[in-house]
């Protein structure tokens, strides 16, 4: 599985939400299964899948889909 | 005018606050007035200018007014989430109507505050609360919103208590397996971690499990005084179970005003950040109170965009013990929270300013 694939898959099991929804223009609170609770799950589940650990700054960050690849490139997993 | 996010919460000095909060909260007086009509009509009555040139004139809006009111100053469809609070002193809840920039906003802030005292990194967190308490969508409690915006602190949640309320002791064992020693995070409110956590372990003969620990508390200290626990009993009994260099930190906050808390210090006092600021209020004349003079807390923020809820004359009865000068180091006033406003002298609505 690539990069892309893994992080399709880490939404799609943390959000609860079909794998066609994950696309980078998805955003944190534009629908009612990304909301601050489940945040904290797709947080976990990104972190396990990629074995990176987020500091506080990227989880607030962290507002689409878009910005989750650029956060974990910085973290350097490449997509 | 400065970006809130380049200010470092804890040591901005009065005149720096004065010159970057007192423009904010103009602003937000404009902008309730223009956007909710009740909010403006309360404003039109008082006759005060909209621009306040210090900070005991700006307007605010007693906090039982919430209770009466739905007041809001958004669209209905611009609406993302309404807070309650918890309710368990009256049985009126207030209402806090939020749209998503608020709501942003209140995590960003609570999380740059509290992370300008733990640092960045998230540690394992313990929650001293019940796992279901947030999953409830349509009625966000208070408590749930507080449980959820500290959660961003940290990481491996794991919630301590059951369903009803007792320890859930495998989940609590699993976590001081995994973690003892190290420096994590708890979180919990006032009376439940006393209750269902501290006591529950002090009895079971925990002791020095998480030495760094750092643990943040609020919520009222109503139920504890009638056990006779004051803040030193509490801090004291913690750190016998927690260990003797954890850092204990209550935390003052209106749920007319989550996000920017009043954390409390090393000394023992609680302060107003950057973000916050608090006046002291005669009850009777309700002009401000010199330092050390008891009287109704007024609690200011400029997180509320979505509620005219930017400056509130609270039911509460505290002091100011000083400004910018306590010997902990973080500037700000800073201040002790002495118990609830007497039912028997809680004003009527029509008393609002």
């Amino acid at each position: 599985m690539n990069n892309t694939h893994k992080l399709v898959s880490a939404f799609e099991s943390s959000l609860n939400i079909e794998a066609g929804l994950v696309v980078d223009s998805l955003e944190y609170n534009t629908i009612p299964q990304w909301d601050s609770v489940a945040h904290m799950v797709l947080i976990a589940g990104l972190e396990k899948e990629f074995g990176v650990l987020f500091d506080m700054d990227d989880i607030i960050e962290m507002s689409s889909v878009k910005i989750a690849k650029e956060l974990l490139t910085k973290h350097g997993i490449e997509f | 005018m400065q970006d809130w996010t380049e200010i470092n919460p804890l040591h901005l000095s009065r005149v720096e606050k004065k010159a970057w909060l007192l423009p904010q909260l103009n602003q937000l007086t404009q902008l309730h007035s223009e956007n909710c009509e009740r909010y403006a009509n309360i404003l039109n009555g008082t006759g005060l200018p909209l621009v306040a040139s210090e900070f005991d004139d700006v307007p605010y809006l007693a906090a039982r007014l919430f209770k009466l009111l739905r007041l809001s100053s958004v669209e209905e469809g611009d609406v993302f989430k309404t807070l309650t609070s918890s309710g368990t002193t009256s049985q009126v809840k207030s209402q806090i109507v939020l749209d998503k920039q608020t709501a942003s906003l209140q995590t960003k802030v609570l999380v740059k505050l509290l992370s300008s005292i733990t640092g960045k990194s998230r540690r394992p967190m313990l929650l001293v609360d019940r796992q279901g308490l947030t999953n409830d969508k349509s009625g966000f409690s208070a408590r749930g919103a507080g449980v959820q915006g500290l959660s961003f602190l940290g990481r491996d949640h794991t919630y301590a208590l059951n369903e009803d309320l007792t320890p859930n002791w495998e989940r609590i064992d699993q976590f001081i397996e995994k973690y003892k020693g190290q420096s994590v995070l708890i979180f919990g409110f006032t009376f439940m971690v006393w209750q269902y956590f501290v006591t529950e372990l002090l009895n079971r003969g925990d002791r020095s499990l998480f030495d760094n620990a750092i643990l943040f508390h609020s919520g009222g200290w109503k139920k504890l005084q009638d056990k006779a626990v004051d803040n030193h009993t509490f801090k004291s009994t913690t750190r016998e179970i927690l260990g003797e260099s954890a850092a204990i930190h209550n935390f003052y906050g209106m749920v007319e005003q989550i996000g920017s808390v009043f954390v409390e210090c090393s000394h023992g006092h609680l302060h107003a950040s950057a973000y916050s600021d608090i006046i002291i209020r005669n009850q009777n004349t309700l002009e401000p109170a010199a330092f050390g003079e008891q009287g109704q807390i007024q609690v200011m923020s400029f997180i509320p965009r979505s509620y005219p809820g930017h400056s509130i004359l609270t039911e509460d009865l505290g002091r100011l013990l000083g400004e910018d000068d306590c010997s902990c180091g973080w500037k700000g006033c800073y201040f002790e929270v002495i118990g609830r406003l007497p039912k028997t002298e809680i004003r009527g609505c029509s008393d609002v300013f």
